[in-house]
């Protein structure tokens, strides 16, 4: 076998698993849950295709409601997270001394790896009637009664940055990290005042970190399901609660296919303007490591 | 240098916001660990004492995590499914990167989108998508044969590959920043020195991926016990932790044992992203 053939085998060899991992997983599923929603029930176990359930949808309000809800709490929670996290990126980059530095970005790290279940569970203790929170103010005789901080969109919101906020800090940080300190000087030195540094220096150089943060963020919450549940109770009217409805509970999965296509479009749609806007590519923020 | 540009009365409110958000960070994990040693049939306050007992108590009322069948047995589940994961997402992780910075073929860039492409699908997509494929193939073959397939049906199998669909690009990822560090000329010494192909990549290679191959599988075991998502629609009756602990969270009267698996999970995960972080940092630093 010469050295030709040789390299060919094992490119084929090397291709194998990322072949079968991308069609069979990726692909494949994503096409049939395509042609799935595309099957519209017209009888018991008869079945044509047709877009029938996506006109159920748009006919429907309600799930118009929830997804643009879903959407709009989504961005206002990327901002969110965008304009709490980017300080203490900044602090953690570029202010804080050698030796804290590392250690802050460790105490950001280990939240990170623990489950949203167990953050959302800590966040039911501490705000609900008998919760902490609660109790304390009762104790300090700051209110009369018990208060209720669980079960509003406040709740659900803050639940939410908390839940996705490392995952745009650590992208920041990482980007941040790499900025010369004498660019901000040179600025400084050029006459520019803070706000002005920050808009025309900092940002620009950030952008690969905030694109891919508010990505990785935005995709997150609006495809999470546990923390709207958890915090917001069972009304709490999120996109991902309808389809796990329409799967599970009713059985429905023509319907529910339809509606995982839509959250799936919806998302992409995002991810993808905002790559758009920001002039970067997917490989550019996302895989920068 | 930075900090005499700004006024020391700003420098001080950032400080303050810094320190707040650490709280903010902290308040809900020590909320939900703290509780575990509270001698009280609810995770709330006031406090009772001190106690051991939702760790190792084997009587109801008080049953510890260490005698609850059910919760042992979601963490039984939960440590196979990780296992298998975090080993099937590791090779094929490897096989990526050696793909991805050693290979030159046609349309490499689209492939390497496709390859990062499951990492922004969201977590519920890729469940129900998977769910629906697989099961609609299971159908089919038991139309067609009259066999029933069960593990085509949801269950551990499914749930390993829900998960390693989308945990493998986070692998490769790993894997890629370290193996683009590494100085081609120690291969070619090695191979001018008569070695074969096999054992360079035996002896140099891999030793040197080495680190990035173990804190990859510590990542892709975390990711994986803690994954809710996905797991949501792929779970037979064999559920993992985060799936008992879900079903009893929803239900109101939990007792404090969900407190103890908590921070079990809280230290477990923590040493473990620990020790993944400072075998990376190690050895890039020699």
């Amino acid at each position: 076998m010469n050295q030709a053939d040789f390299k060919r085998l094992s490119l084929i060899l090397l291709f194998m698993p990322f072949a079968l991992w991308i069609l069979l997983l990726i692909i494949l599923p994503h096409i049939g849950m395509g042609v799935l929603a595309l099957r519209e029930k017209v009888g018991p176990r008869v079945y044509e295709f047709g877009f029938g359930n996506f006109i159920d949808f748009a006919m429907e309000p309600i799930y118009w409601n929830i997804l643009f809800r879903t959407g709009s709490m989504s961005l206002l929670v990327t901002a969110l997270a965008l304009i709490a996290g980017f300080p203490i990126a900044y602090y953690i980059a570029k202010i804080a001394g050698r030796r804290s530095r590392g250690a802050l970005f460790l105490v950001c790290l280990i939240p990170l790896w623990v489950s949203d279940l167990i953050r959302a569970f800590g966040w039911i203790l501490l705000l609900r009637e008998t919760g902490v929170v609660s109790s304390t103010l009762l104790w300090l005789g700051l209110v009369d009664a018990p208060v209720e901080m669980l079960y509003n969109d406040i709740t659900v919101v803050i639940g939410l940055v908390y839940t996705v906020i490392l995952f745009m800090i650590v992208p920041l940080v990482s980007t941040l990290d790499g900025m010369d300190n004498a660019m901000i000087e040179a600025g400084y030195n050029l006459g520019g005042n803070g706000w002005t540094v920050l808009r025309r220096i900092i940002v620009p150089y950030a952008m690969p970190g905030i694109i891919s943060g508010c990505i990785i963020v935005f995709m997150l919450t609006a495809g999470s399901y546990l923390t709207p549940i958890l915090l917001g109770g069972k009304n709490s009217s999120w996109f991902t609660e309808t389809i796990y409805e329409q799967f599970i509970t009713r059985y429905n999965w023509e319907s529910g296919a339809a509606f995982g296509f839509l959250l799936l479009a919806f998302t992409s749609f995002v991810v993808w303007l905002g790559l758009k806007l920001s002039g970067q590519t997917l490989a550019g923020t996302v895989a920068r490591n | 240098m930075l900090d005499q540009e700004k006024n020391w009365g700003m420098l001080l409110g950032y400080r303050l916001y810094v320190l707040a958000f650490f709280i903010f960070l902290a308040a809900p994990l020590v909320a939900a660990g703290t509780f575990a040693f509270n001698d009280s049939l609810f995770p709330a306050l006031p406090w009772q004492g001190f106690t051991f007992d939702w760790f190792f108590n084997d009587t109801e009322p008080k049953l510890g995590m260490f005698h609850d069948r059910r919760l042992l047995r979601g963490l039984y589940y939960s440590f196979i499914i990780a296992t298998a994961v975090s080993g099937l997402s590791v090779f094929v992780g490897t096989c990526n990167a050696f793909l991805f910075t050693r290979r030159e073929f046609p349309a490499k860039n689209f492939f390497y989108i496709m390859m990062i492409v499951p990492l922004v699908i969201p977590g519920v997509i890729l469940g129900i998508s998977i769910l629906v494929f697989v099961s609609s193939i299971a159908n089919g073959i038991e139309e067609s044969y009259g066999i029933e397939l069960e593990f085509m049906r949801p269950g551990i199998l499914l749930v390993v590959l829900g998960q390693f669909s989308f945990i493998t690009t986070i692998t490769t990822l790993v894997i890629i920043a370290r193996l683009k560090k590494f100085d081609g000329a120690m291969e070619e010494a090695a191979l001018n020195l008569g070695a074969s192909r096999a054992r360079v990549l035996m002896t140099i290679t891999l030793p040197f991926l080495r680190p990035a191959m173990i804190a990859a599988g510590i990542v892709a075991f975390l990711v994986s016990f803690e994954n809710f998502n996905t797991t949501l629609f792929l779970v037979g009756s064999e559920s993992p932790l985060t799936i008992t602990m879900f079903d009893r969270m929803a239900k109101v009267g939990s007792t404090p044992v969900l407190n103890a698996v908590s921070f079990f999970l809280i230290v477990g995960s923590g040493l473990l992203a620990l020790i993944s972080i400072l075998i990376q940092r190690d050895r890039s630093s020699e």
